[in-house]
């Protein structure tokens, strides 16, 4: 739980923080420049090429050929879709469905990213669902920072935010991620989730998780309380059948608290759930 | 009956019916060769012809696809002499571009086969004519620079024979080239990094190895490395889990066997032609005299095994006195499996392999840690570094970027050329180490350098980035300059917890470990995790040169770098 409270607390920062950030990285891949160690080095003659090989083959090949060597050297774009959860779950009272996937497209430093989550009961409508479409923007050797769009459907409404977060891996190998959400009502809220592998063996991974929300002020369409509203632990155990496919069965748990869990008490709304699921991991 | 070179050479030309059973491979890489012939009258000098082209490559009932020269995988082997012109018509057949880079190979600049530096590469349907001049001899390869066709199978072994007699006394020969082969295409290898940098290491830390205590370490080291956000079992990207490690295009199953006649001294050229895979060479019951390293001759030093990093080659002398058969094993480092080849009396013999050695486990010294100062007292004292700063930018030189791609800076880092390589620090037997190595003949320039040049090998592995100096090459970096004859001291500093072979082109560089006027001459020196080592450079080669890690997906995630060499014009050395 100390380390939930340590995500969140860079939400309070996470508004001024991209412009900074982008200010620094933008300084830094600006400071290219020749090596200070090699100040005692030659500069080229005048009358020397600037590439040698210009003189021996037609200077727009060459040109042509020089940026494919730099785009292979480096600037390596890939993609990716990560279903960390698609599951089954049976509660005290429903049996339903969840998923929560991202993924990626880009290079090493800026991506688009995508994230969804959402869940449901068997033979009924979706209780809630939410997609994501960030740009982010790694700004440290192992944190991101990322900022879009969520749509968002949940107690029969759609809505709509703005997204600023981070997300990365702490130290100890904690997967952590932070997001602040706007709405277009002006209603703030914020998320903080954690997970962790525990390598049993090298195919067999406990994997613990939290999530806690957070809301600024109290919001009667959603049936949230100003303050912490609720949150979750999760403990999956999954078997890597292959690294990209990986079948868990697991236990979750999930409270309403503070303010929140008044209102939905009042309401006569479920304030705790538990449910097992099974379901799979798998990425592409 | 004797296989003497002069036997072997009228064998090979005698014609191929070893050939024609075995099509996918050259005739010194059949799976019983008798000896590679001084030469071989199709593939020598000095006019060769080669065509690139896709073929499909069979291992173990299942056909991938290579990328091969001449339809062979690996590629012909191309023997010269020094002192011949060499003339090498390249075809492409490939639908991409493709070239051929000679490795370690002293020739102008427009002829060094890199798209994008020395030429602009051959297109589709094009023929590109390499000419120049033989300057040296020795056992070197030739591979593609283009994408990534070498990890595809695009490389082949060079040999060229010495214009006078050759130091090296031998009564037979065999070219052992090692590579690392995989079903799975190398662009979805380095994605499949690039999402998960521990997606191919099956020989992680586990509670089960806490338990049992198979993996060698206490909870206190566990907790030191997690911490730090690292992983003491990432020693190889890519591992046996993706890789089948072939000898002459052969799997273990395979088992490539060269012959001897008892009492000859064998000569086994060596070539580590791997994409990603640094290997630990041996031949259990058989020592070895080290001759040659990189193609340079070396004072004969005797050892029972080495480690050979990707793009480096060794030479070593064998004398087999018994009537039984040898295992020629090249474990990768990482010990996720092994290359198996035989040295035999007689076909069809096999000496039972060794069983794979248990995964090494990373230290701080792997950080560039000073182990020494840490140590003071109890072992649990020595884990505890909550004190030291594993990315001090002020460790770093001025100019580099510490950025995303630097996870971290080597506090103290040190110079390991003397110490056995990774997995190889209690084997009980001897090992080879670089501070061994002594050139033959004095070196040429006796100049004492007239500065110096510091490069950090830099990397975030949770990202997969990788660069000089914090840059990847695509940030449109400087290059390195350097002044024609200059002769400059560069040093190596490894900020990462992984081995860089760092290659420069057209040029060897002397190795500073120790044997002033007579420092090796490598053109591939493999720089330890967390350590630092320097090489003299005397800059005799004018043009421009690419200088990279030879691990080809570190190149290709950004470690690569030009290196000038300038004025152009002026008299030759």
């Amino acid at each position: 739980m100390r380390l939930i409270a340590a995500t969140i607390a860079p939400i309070v920062l996470v508004t001024a923080f991209p412009a900074a950030a982008q200010d620094h990285a933008q300084h830094r891949e600006q400071t290219v420049q020749a090596d200070p160690h090699a100040g005692h080095a030659p500069t080229p003659p005048s009358g020397e090429p600037t590439h040698a090989a210009d003189l021996y083959f037609d200077p727009a090949e060459m040109a042509r050929a020089r940026e494919r060597l730099r785009i292979e050297n480096g600037q390596v774009i890939t993609s990716a879709i990560v279903i960390e959860h698609l599951e089954a779950t049976f509660g005290d009272d429903e049996e339903g469905y969840a998923w929560h996937a991202q993924g990626w497209y880009g290079g090493d430093i800026h991506r688009f990213w995508w994230k969804t989550e959402g869940e449901g009961a068997f033979g009924d409508k979706i209780d809630d669902a939410e997609l994501q479409l960030l740009y982010s923007r790694a700004v440290t050797p192992y944190f991101d920072v990322q900022a879009g769009f969520r749509q968002s459907y949940a107690h029969g409404e759609d809505r709509a935010d703005l997204v600023v977060g981070v997300q990365g891996l702490a130290p100890y190998w904690f997967e952590v991620g932070a997001a602040a959400f706007v709405s277009t009502e002006g209603d703030v809220t914020a998320r903080a989730e954690a997970e962790y592998d525990l390598r049993l063996t090298q195919r067999l991974i406990l994997q613990p998780s939290a999530e806690l929300n957070l809301a600024t002020r109290d919001i009667a369409d959603l049936a949230l309380g100003a303050g912490v509203t609720d949150a979750s632990v999760g403990l999956r155990l999954r078997y890597e059948i292959s690294r990209r496919f990986a079948p868990y069965v697991g236990v979750e748990w999930e409270s309403a608290l503070g303010e929140t869990r008044n209102i939905r008490r009042a309401a006569g709304d479920d304030i705790e759930t538990k449910r097992a699921m099974i379901g799979v991991r798998t990425w592409f | 009956m004797t296989w003497d070179r002069r036997t072997l050479l009228k064998l090979a030309a005698g014609g191929g019916a070893l050939s024609a059973l075995q099509p996918l491979l050259p005739a010194w890489a059949q799976t019983m060769s008798r000896g590679v012939a001084p030469t071989l009258p199709t593939l020598a000098g000095p006019d060769i012809s080669l065509s690139v082209g896709h073929t499909p490559f069979q291992l173990g009932g299942r056909t991938g696809h290579a990328v091969t020269v001449n339809g062979t995988l690996p590629a012909p082997l191309l023997r010269w002499r020094e002192g011949q012109n060499i003339r090498l018509a390249v075809t492409n057949t490939l639908d991409e571009d493709t070239s051929i880079h000679w490795h370690g190979i002293l020739l102008p600049f427009q002829m060094d086969g890199v798209p994008g530096i020395s030429f602009p590469g051959i297109r589709p349907g094009q023929t590109f004519v390499y000419e120049f001049p033989v300057r040296q001899s020795g056992t070197f390869w030739y591979h593609s620079h283009s994408g990534l066709q070498e990890a595809m199978g695009h490389f082949g072994p060079l040999i060229i024979d010495p214009a006078g007699a050759d130091p090296i006394a031998y009564d037979r020969e065999h070219v052992l080239i090692l590579s690392d082969w995989s079903f799975l295409h190398p662009h979805e290898i380095l994605r499949r990094l690039k999402v998960s940098p521990g997606y191919f290491n099956q020989q992680r830390t586990t509670i089960a190895g806490l338990i049992s205590g198979e993996d060698r370490m206490g909870v206190a080291e566990r907790q030191m490395w997690a911490q730090m956000r690292m992983d003491p079992r990432d020693i190889s990207d890519v591992s046996g889990a993706a890789y089948t490690y072939l000898v002459n295009g052969h799997s273990p199953q395979d088992n490539w066997t060269g012959l001897f006649q008892i009492g000859e001294r064998v000569r086994l050229r060596i070539i580590n032609a791997s994409a990603m895979t640094n290997f630990n060479v041996r031949i259990p019951g058989l020592p070895m005299t080290v001759v040659q390293a990189d193609g340079e001759n070396v004072r004969p030093v005797e050892t029972d095994e080495f480690q050979i990093a990707v793009a480096e080659t060794y030479d070593v002398i064998v004398q087999p006195r018994e009537d039984r058969a040898f295992t020629i094993v090249s474990e990768a480092v990482d010990r996720s499996g092994m290359g198996l080849a035989t040295l035999a009396p007689r076909p069809g013999m096999r000496a039972e392999p060794p069983p794979l050695r248990e995964v090494p486990n990373l230290t701080l010294r792997d950080m560039g840690m000073d182990m020494g100062a840490m140590d003071h007292g109890a072992g649990h004292d020595a884990m505890d570094h909550g004190d030291m700063n594993m990315r001090d930018p002020s460790l770093a030189p001025p100019n580099m970027a510490v950025g995303v791609g630097v996870q971290s800076i080597s506090p103290a880092p040190e110079n390991r050329l003397a110490e056995r390589p990774m997995g190889l620090e209690n084997v009980p037997h001897r090992v080879l180490v670089y501070t061994d190595l002594i050139a033959l003949t004095p070196n040429k320039d006796p100049r004492p350098p007239s500065r110096t040049l510091e490069i950090h090998l830099t990397g975030n592995m949770e990202r997969f980035m990788w660069g000089f100096d914090g840059r990847r090459f695509s940030e449109l970096v400087e290059p390195i300059r350097f002044e024609r004859y200059e002769r400059v001291r560069v040093t190596l500093v490894n900020d990462t917890m992984m081995a860089h072979p760092i290659h420069l082109h057209g040029h060897f560089f002397e190795l500073v470990n120790g044997h002033t006027g007579h420092q090796p001459l490598k053109h591939t020196v493999n720089v330890a995790p967390g350590g630092r080592l320097s090489f003299d450079l005397t800059a005799d080669n004018p043009g421009d040169w690419a200088f990279h890690c030879h691990m080809l997906m570190h190149m290709h995630a950004g470690m690569f770098n030009i290196v000038t060499v300038r004025p152009l014009d002026g008299p030759s050395s």
